[in-house]
């Protein structure tokens, strides 16, 4: 997956949990939890769509890697 | 025959609005049907009817607000009485609830109102062009502004959330006043709970996945059953037990509010089935999609403030209900464990209750066999 489409990946899930944050603003290296008040919840959602899209298992280990955009990002990369 | 009424879907509720009739006379409906949908201060509500039959005459029409209790149809059939673990009928409607004398809602059309949801159009302040001031597709339409480009527009949130917040203070202000509220609070060791958890998941692909809380959640449905003088209501001066315990689960709604649709039959569910519950509620509550039964029947409610909560909540108790039950954050602090201090994480869960159906020894022995429960985890 390229960065261009694992970044619209990622975006595409948080938009749909949560709908009304302003992801213009939102800067890579921000923690998605703080700044788009994710609940474990809500995490859990975005975890599962995103291995419903990559097929990828990402392991409860691997969550912190995934705290930020940037870092969902390069995730989905590897 | 039979008469359907105007549900309540909660303390807090005097009225609602009839959005949509899903049956129209001549159609046979069955115990459990989704009937009818009506939008009340907890956003658009799916209302089920509790009895077999043919529906003969709708009453109330699409666009009407009516207190709760009024004839909203009726049908041919006989009237069943509930079996034990059917959801508990609707309590008795508080003395005839005086509705704010403005004048009643106009008339929407059905393509009107689906266009005005979607693109999150305030009806109430639409004016209408069609039949006796009717709101119709092209008022919509017209009211619709003209986004810049890029910008998309905002989804339906289903709820209105200062109606929602006026409903929270009604519900709220009652308990305070009528409720004489006890807390209890004990803090307890949860890695025993989480490390089983953690050997559960790393087996599991992530829509499979458990939350802590549906773990507590599990516990604390267990321990209700030792403890019945906190599952049940406060009716008419005495407390009734209820023999079915429906947990409402509290979910923070995106953009304020809250609401707290029950878990039916918490305690015959498995920590799989539990989870799923959370899972299915929090989607359908966040995207208005909720039951009418889900918003009644509560026996008792829990509150989990989850990962990015305080340490503790002390709850204020949903009339009438008889307790409630707070899980707080789950935190890393010293602990002692065989005379020694340790790094452990732990939750603190408390215990709101109502003075008037039990007493602060009888919630302390509840947290006491959650502790428990939670430290034999593999029963759980």
């Amino acid at each position: 997956m390229n960065e261009a489409d694992a970044k619209n990946l990622v975006l595409d899930v948080l938009s749909g949990i949560a709908p009304e944050a302003d992801f213009a603003a939102l800067r890579g290296n921000a923690v998605l939890r703080d700044e788009l008040d994710l609940d474990s919840m809500d995490f859990l959602n975005f975890v599962t769509a995103l291995h419903q899209h990559t097929k990828i298992d990402i392991p409860e280990a691997d969550y912190p890697k995934l705290s930020t955009l940037d870092g969902a990002v390069a995730y989905l990369r590897r | 025959m039979i008469e359907f009424r105007m549900p309540s879907l909660g303390a807090d509720m005097e009225a609602g609005t009839l959005v949509e009739w899903l049956v129209k006379p001549g159609d046979k409906v069955k115990r459990g049907n989704v009937v009818a949908v009506v939008e009340t201060q907890k956003g658009a509500i799916d209302i089920e009817i509790f009895n077999d039959g043919v529906l003969s005459e709708i009453v109330v029409p699409v666009g009407e607000i009516v207190p709760v209790g009024t004839l909203l149809a009726r049908l041919d059939g006989t009237a069943v009485t509930p079996a034990p673990h059917a959801p508990k009928p609707m309590p008795a409607p508080s003395p005839a609830p005086i509705l704010p004398t403005t004048p009643s809602r106009p008339h929407i059309s059905p393509a009107a109102r689906r266009l005005a949801s979607a693109r999150g159009i305030d009806l109430l302040h639409l004016k209408g062009t069609g039949p006796d001031g009717a709101i119709i597709l092209a008022d919509v339409e017209a009211a619709t502004p003209t986004l810049p480009a890029g910008q998309t527009i905002r989804r339906r949130t289903g709820f209105d959330p200062a109606a929602m917040r006026q409903a929270i203070a009604a519900a709220m202000t009652r308990s305070k006043r009528e409720i004489p509220h006890y807390y209890l609070s004990q803090t307890m060791d949860v890695s025993a709970a989480l490390m089983r958890l953690e050997r559960i998941n790393r087996e599991r692909p992530p829509p499979e996945r458990i939350l802590p809380a549906a773990l507590f959640l599990r516990a604390i449905a267990m321990a209700i059953v030792k403890t019945p003088e906190l599952n049940g209501f406060w009716e008419e001066g005495q407390f009734r037990p209820s023999d079915a315990l429906h947990i409402g689960w509290a979910i923070a709604l995106r953009g304020g509010g809250l609401v707290a649709p029950a878990i039916h039959d918490a305690g015959h569910r498995s920590l799989d089935e539990l989870m799923a519950s959370m899972r299915d509620l929090v989607l359908r509550a966040r995207s208005s999609g909720l039951r009418g039964s889900e918003l009644s029947d509560s026996t008792i409610t829990v509150t989990s403030l989850g990962d990015r909560g305080a340490e503790a909540v002390f709850p204020i108790i949903h009339p009438p209900q008889v307790a409630m039950i707070g899980i707080g954050r789950i935190v890393t602090r010293p602990w002692v464990v065989n005379n020694a201090i340790a790094p452990r994480p732990l939750v603190t869960m408390t215990v709101a209750g109502d003075h008037r159906a039990s007493d602060g020894h009888r919630g302390g022995l509840f947290l006491a066999e959650i502790e428990r429960l939670l430290q034999e985890v593999e029963t759980l």
